[in-house]
């Protein structure tokens, strides 16, 4: 909602993200902020008021993974908005070839790399199997655990090479992994293989882990064939879109020995995690929170005020997003 | 009953003292080998198995040991064997083996080298990114249910930009320190002498390393200057927000002022996969989220065993056939 008495001088701010106390009390210490959540109207109620405003919102702060789409419906409503900003590391909330400037952040990039690595050892030495063992009192009761499988020294997969994706190969070649990739086109520096398609990076791969973005082309780019080339001694990570993996393939995989086990931040249909997963050991499930960390939330707050403060100085954003 | 089915050499008789169930690594040791296996005899105890091994008309000349099973190789053992030249040890530790004792009487002493220093490098930074971005504690969350239920849960810590202090830079921390470079942390180190080629910053003392961490990883050897290296006093420098990450052994650390440590919120965090008193681990320790405990599985992959059958059955045979071993173990060497 529009903040009170000094609000005239500030420029305006779609908020449409939950958010604390904090950071909207440094949003508004700069801006007119007209917090969606807090308004509890329709979202096209909010735009068409904020759009009735004298002096209306040129700028919007969205996040990746929630509701909002910022779409040409949503930038027609407020034909003011000449910058959004966003974050979550992906863009496909948000229409880029409709938007006029925009926005969004190289600040996760490490985080999520460090996550896939975490869900990568994870998934083949079973640390977190292993812990639910010992607190289980089974290591008395039932002696040593299972043999688990080698990381270093397996080749790896990775299903696009952006700034994520590049993230995690300089990680795991340091654990003497031989890195592969598929990306839309092979990336001219990359030092890596580049396979024409996830079939055959999959054929070719112990681990196969999905960093790509979200689009058309990618929707269930891990499907039955995929999976299958993997094979029974592969593992799947996905840290990417739920939506990336044909998930009821991804259960009956893992449920058949299809594929040896999975790493997942990411789901369908979040927060509900299929079920039958939960009861697996080869599988390690986290709640979507590869970007999360403390530290990324103070960083991420400051880089977006960042950019908007760029934005109406006339200068250039501080992590613009390029169109495809 | 000792006889094996007889087709190696009558020479190479090899003294099997360790309770590996890997049928294929018996399978590879009785190829070549002679292999006298005290845990499938009927001469328990050990004094009557040695005794009638070493009375037999052509005595072991090796042995295969390894700490875990508790049979010290000392001027004892190595009196009731005398035919023994070779004594083959399935781990990197020796913390069990007199090496002096060994030395004198011309005993060669050879160890795992650097076949599981991989896997326990990967395993100690599994435990690490576990520990930091609460990877087990999610499972715990997702799997109980929770996240429809109560949306979110308190969220990791990043890892690049760590200061992590490895205690011990043999094998294992040099691929640890290899590692977390990669994934963007600060590596300083202590060992007994510095490392001249390495680029990562030296202490002299556990103590002033841990001051300047914000991760103590322990990957040194178990002996009298190491046992408990890591205790009140290194905790109290580590500090509220400091993590203990133990690879090593478990006497290594003071685990009573660990557990309290722990239990006082004084550190931040653990991932342990040794123990004070395996197998088992501190029951007050269960409860707490920002703990990773797993039972001694570093070197276990299905990867290394096979190694290590390779790498124990070259070490017999260049031994037998009078060459030197792969991997010696000196006295006063450092090892892994």
């Amino acid at each position: 909602m529009a903040s009170a008495a000094t609000g005239a001088a500030k420029p305006g701010l779609l908020l449409l993200r939950r958010t604390d106390a904090t950071f909207i009390a440094a949003l508004r210490a700069r801006f007119r902020v007209h917090d969606f959540y807090a308004s509890g109207a329709a979202l096209p109620d909010y735009l068409t008021a904020a759009a009735a405003e004298p002096d209306p919102p040129r700028t919007a702060l969205v996040v990746a993974g929630g509701a909002i789409l910022v779409d040409a419906a949503f930038l027609d409503a407020v034909p003011s908005v000449g910058c959004v900003v966003t974050t979550g590391a992906g863009v496909d909330h948000v229409d880029l070839a409709q938007c006029a400037r925009r926005g969004a952040g190289e600040i996760f990039s490490v985080d999520v790399a460090d996550h896939a690595v975490g869900l990568l050892i994870g998934v083949l030495r079973r640390v977190a199997a292993a812990d639910r063992y010992v607190r289980a009192g089974l290591w008395p009761a039932q002696g040593d655990y299972p043999l688990t499988t080698k990381l270093s020294g397996k080749r790896v997969g990775i299903i696009g090479l952006g700034s994520i994706g590049s993230q995690i190969a300089k990680r795991l070649q340091a654990f003497g992994c031989a890195i592969s990739y598929h990306s839309r086109e092979p990336k001219a520096f990359a030092p890596y293989r580049y396979l024409p398609d996830a079939h055959a990076l999959a054929a070719d791969s112990d681990a196969l882990i999905v960093a790509c973005a979200l689009n058309d082309a990618t929707r269930r780019i891990v499907g039955r064939c995929v999976l299958d080339a993997l094979g029974p001694n592969g593992v799947l990570v996905n840290i990417a879109r739920g939506v990336n993996v044909d998930e009821q393939e991804l259960v009956a995989a893992l449920q058949e020995g299809r594929i040896a086990g999975a790493g997942l931040d990411v789901f369908q249909n979040e927060p509900h995690v299929p079920p039958e997963l939960r009861d697996m050991d080869n599988v390690v499930l986290t709640a979507h929170e590869a970007v999360f960390t403390e530290e990324s939330r103070a960083n991420l707050q400051e880089l977006m005020i960042g950019n908007l403060e760029a934005f109406f100085s006339g200068k250039p954003l501080l992590t613009p997003v390029l169109p495809p | 009953m000792m006889a094996s089915r007889g087709e190696p050499p009558a020479t190479k008789v090899v003294l099997l003292l360790v309770p590996h169930k890997d049928a294929s690594f018996h399978a590879a040791l009785r190829e070549r080998f002679r292999v006298l296996d005290f845990f499938a005899s009927e001469c328990s105890p050990l004094p009557a198995f040695l005794g009638a091994a070493a009375a037999a008309p052509e005595p072991p000349r090796a042995a295969i040991v390894v700490g875990a099973g508790l049979i010290p190789v000392d001027a004892a053992f190595l009196d009731a064997v005398p035919s023994l030249r070779c004594v083959m040890c399935l781990a990197a530790g020796v913390d069990f083996i007199d090496l002096d004792e060994c030395a004198r009487r011309g005993v060669v002493v050879a160890n795992s080298g650097s076949v599981f220093s991989a896997d326990v490098a990967d395993h100690a930074v599994g435990l690490l990114i576990d520990v930091l971005r609460r990877v087990s504690a999610a499972e715990r969350f997702v799997r109980r249910g929770l996240w429809p239920v109560q949306g979110g849960h308190p969220l990791g810590s990043k890892i690049g930009g760590r200061r992590v202090g490895i205690i011990g830079l043999g094998n294992i921390g040099s691929q640890i320190a290899k590692r977390l470079q990669a994934l963007g942390c600060i590596v300083c180190y202590n060992s007994r002498t510095p490392k001249d080629s390495v680029p990562y910053r030296y202490f002299t003392n556990v103590h002033d390393l841990a001051v300047e961490s914000d991760v103590l990883v322990v990957a040194c050897a178990l002996n009298k200057a190491t046992r408990h290296i890591v205790g009140k006093d290194v905790l109290e420098a580590l500090g509220k927000d400091g993590v203990v990450v133990n690879i090593g052994r478990g006497a290594n650390v003071d685990q009573a002022e660990l557990v309290r440590a722990l239990k006082e919120g004084r550190i931040a965090g653990a991932g342990l996969d040794v123990f004070e008193n395996e197998p088992g681990a501190p029951g007050e320790l269960f409860c707490m989220d920002n703990v990773v405990m797993t039972p001694h599985v570093a070197v276990f992959t299905a990867e290394s065993m096979s190694d290590l059958r390779d790498h124990v059955v070259a070490n017999l045979e260049a031994f037998f056939s009078g060459q030197p071993l792969l991997t010696p173990v000196l006295p006063h060497s450092p090892v892994n």
